[in-house]
């Protein structure tokens, strides 16, 4: 085990710093500081476009008649706005910017040619406004996860492939001798997303395959996305962070390579399960299913080897806001995804399907896992490329405490609500009026959720435009929660 | 020690291993179905949309009805669907052959819509439709779909008042002042045309002599009556 330790501490992030000096990596940060700040001001931007699109198709839904005379914001319009403008507005610009931060780090390269990743930056958000005003004019395309008009996916994909060759340079021009497992996940979807996408705008929209095989390739796009994109950027984030802020190793190397393949192997067959009991060949569902079940591995494999790494300093949480939504993140993974296991099972997605509970489960694993380990990453590395530190503590916290009981009560109610209105579909002697009318209460509850969500939005934004705005000060103090206790190893916010 | 392209191939190849598993062989296995002819009834199913009906589709997608309702009937004994009558029988892929865009859907707000035709046909499904975009509240109360009152026109009467006026079909709160008269916008008629058109009432030659079984947990939960149902549907 000895040799295995000293690999795992020659690898991690948490221990290279020895090796690299602090002067190398600041100059690295300072590289990644222009396309960082642009995609997290468009990333943002975008996520208060879509919270303010959450509200209004939550609140529509029981309570159909608020702007209800308004075609551009009718519910089938305003929903899916909201959606586009979270996944490729907020989430993929975050994950750009983490993931090119993280890349840069990691290779130990300075940012080369940050002009691609600016003019990506560029065409990838002009191509999501674009989509956005064409799902809002009545344009879309009404398949799932890819609403956006065919007039604007090209520029989505222009932008991808920049980033994708400037990924592919600067890992080329790395120094680093290891690779470490964040690269590998990073690497991963870089590589995969591409393709999923390629392939689901081929054959749904500029040649359209036949009948039902449409609805395996958007599943096996859609779910995917959530796979092999969203998930290997935020368990690169929590395999980076956690380590770095703790300032000890991650636990075990051999356990973070199996989670990796794992992952690789089975979450990309997994998707097929939103078509359970449709019409598509029983087999390919069946192959899902299991595939969906074997995430168990991954997923259980992940979690072991993190929650061995925070074993002996769950004080940290106390002061580290990085922390504290890194984990929050990383416990919420293992959740949504053994939930999602769980809700592949035929006789669970007999009554689940079709319900609101897949809603809320899609929340739990973008919103609890992704989008808080983006905020947590955020939190750590806005002050190393602005060399200014964040103004308020308060508002971060604001911003911890609201997101993290919204969203779970968000969760919650929507598990419940969704449960029982599969229930009672599913027995054909109650009408399907009182189906709607008891999941009212639910669908207010996970409205007054997204209200507390906003709240916390609001205050991640302001502190935000506060710490860009501010001058830069002497004092450079990490933003904590509260004042360590000097015994406590805790290197970083 | 650079195992950046073993990496790579594995990377590659796990994805490799689903979209060869998920979309190409599924395309290759039955991406080329085609209609069947019925000799008894000259014509092939299942039957295209009429041109109407077919720009009622695209109203259908551009208001993002899929969000809150399927197309897609599950198996008898799987899910209320049948119990329900939103279809004689299941959904089978040849169902959807003819479709450019396949709007299975995933949630179930509302009800499923696969035979919508069926269940609200004629010139009584014309009006039930009618009554239930300008306000699913008067055909459906309590309802959370939202009003369609954009796809109606109010508009000054030129003459003699038209044939499409459809304000007899609405509450008095929703008359017009005199003079007026309420009519349908080509895209609310479209789109009613293509819910009209909805249904798969045809069973192909394979489909005849599938045979379901009841799921165990029924014949587990014992002496109640429905579970005494036949052991095939038809």
């Amino acid at each position: 085990m000895a040799s295995a330790s000293s690999l795992a501490a020659s690898v991690s992030p948490a221990t290279s710093s020895d090796t690299v000096t602090r002067a190398e990596l600041s100059e690295i940060d300072a590289s990644t500081k222009a396309p960082a700040m642009y995609f997290l001001c468009s990333a943002i931007l975008w996520l208060i476009i879509g919270t303010a699109f959450a509200l209004i198709s939550s609140f529509k839904m029981h309570k159909p008649e608020l702007l209800g005379d308004i075609e551009w914001l009718t519910f089938g319009r305003a929903r899916t706005a909201h959606l586009n403008a979270v996944i490729y507005g907020w989430s993929v610009n975050a994950s750009f910017a983490v993931a090119m931060w993280l890349m840069a780090r990691l290779a130990r390269s300075v940012v080369r040619h940050s002009g691609i990743l600016m003019l990506a930056g560029a065409f990838w958000n002009v191509g999501v406004t674009v989509g956005m005003y064409g799902i809002l004019a009545g344009d879309a395309t009404s398949i799932e996860w890819l609403e956006m008009p065919p007039y604007a996916t090209p520029m989505l994909f222009i932008a991808y492939a920049l980033i994708g060759a400037w990924a592919v340079i600067t890992f080329r021009f790395g120094k680093s001798e290891h690779i470490y497992v964040s690269q590998w996940y990073i690497l991963a979807a870089l590589f995969w997303f591409p393709w999923l996408y390629s392939v689901a705008q081929i054959m749904l929209i500029f040649s359209p395959a036949r009948g039902t095989v449409q609805a395996l390739v958007n599943w096996w796009f859609a779910h995917n996305v959530l796979g092999l994109w969203f998930t290997p950027i935020g368990l690169a984030a929590v395999y980076y962070f956690l380590p770095k802020v703790l300032g000890k190793p991650i636990h075990s190397y051999y356990l973070s390579v199996l989670g990796f393949w794992s992952l690789a192997i089975f979450y990309n067959w997994a998707g097929v399960h939103h078509l359970i009991g449709g019409p598509v060949p029983a087999w390919v569902i069946t192959a899902g299913i299991a595939a969906s079940f074997m995430m168990v591995v991954p997923v259980v494999v992940t979690a072991i080897n993190h929650h061995l790494t925070m074993i002996g300093s769950f004080q940290a949480l106390k002061y580290s806001p990085t922390l504290r939504f890194i984990v929050f993140g990383a416990v919420n993974y293992t959740l949504s995804s053994l939930l999602g296991s769980l809700m592949a099972d035929r006789g669970v997605s007999e009554v689940v399907h079709f319900t609101h509970a897949v809603v809320g489960h899609a929340h739990h694993g973008l919103y609890a896992f992704f989008s808080m380990v983006m905020f947590g990453s955020i939190y750590y590395i806005l002050p190393r490329i602005l060399h200014k530190e964040w103004p308020s503590a308060r508002l971060i916290s604001v911003h911890f405490w609201t997101c993290a009981i919204g969203i779970t009560i968000y969760v919650i109610v929507t598990s419940i609500g969704g449960t029982k209105q599969g229930l009672e579909m599913n027995d054909a002697s109650i009408p399907f009026m009182d189906v709607v009318r008891h999941t009212i209460v639910w669908l207010k509850l996970r409205s007054y959720a997204g209200v507390l969500i906003t709240v916390g939005h609001v205050a991640f934004a302001i502190n935000f435009a506060w710490m860009i705005f501010k001058p830069r000060a002497d004092n450079t103090a990490p933003t904590l929660f509260a004042h360590p206790n000097p015994d406590l190893e805790i290197s970083a916010r | 020690m650079n195992r950046a392209p073993l990496i790579f191939l594995g990377i590659f190849f796990a994805l490799a291993f689903s979209w060869t598993g998920i979309v190409l062989t599924n395309q290759i296995a039955y991406g080329k179905l085609e209609p069947v002819f019925d000799e008894g009834e000259n014509k092939s199913f299942p039957e295209a949309l009429p041109g109407l009906a077919a720009q009622g589709k695209l109203v259908y997608q551009d208001l993002g009805c899929i969000y809150c309702h399927t197309q897609q009937v599950r198996r008898p004994g799987y899910g209320g669907d049948i119990d329900r009558g939103w279809g004689e029988r299941q959904s089978v892929a040849r169902d959807y052959i003819r479709e450019r865009r396949v709007l299975l859907g995933t949630m179930r707000t509302g009800p499923d819509l696969r035979n919508i035709g069926a269940r609200q046909a004629g010139d009584a499904g014309r009006e039930w439709h009618i009554r239930h975009m300008y306000d699913p509240e008067i055909t459906s109360k309590d309802s959370i779909m939202p009003k369609y009152k954009f796809l109606f026109e109010t508009r000054k009467i030129v003459g003699e008042p038209s044939t499409k006026a459809v304000q007899r079909l609405l509450p008095a709160s929703a008359q017009p002042a005199a003079g007026y008269e309420i009519v349908l916008t080509d895209r609310g008629n479209a789109l009613i045309e293509y819910l009209l058109s909805l249904k798969d009432s045809y069973t192909y030659p394979e489909e005849a002599t599938r045979v379901y079984v009841e799921p165990k947990k029924e014949q587990k939960a014992g002496a109640s009556s429905e579970a005494a149902k036949p052991e095939a549907h038809k």
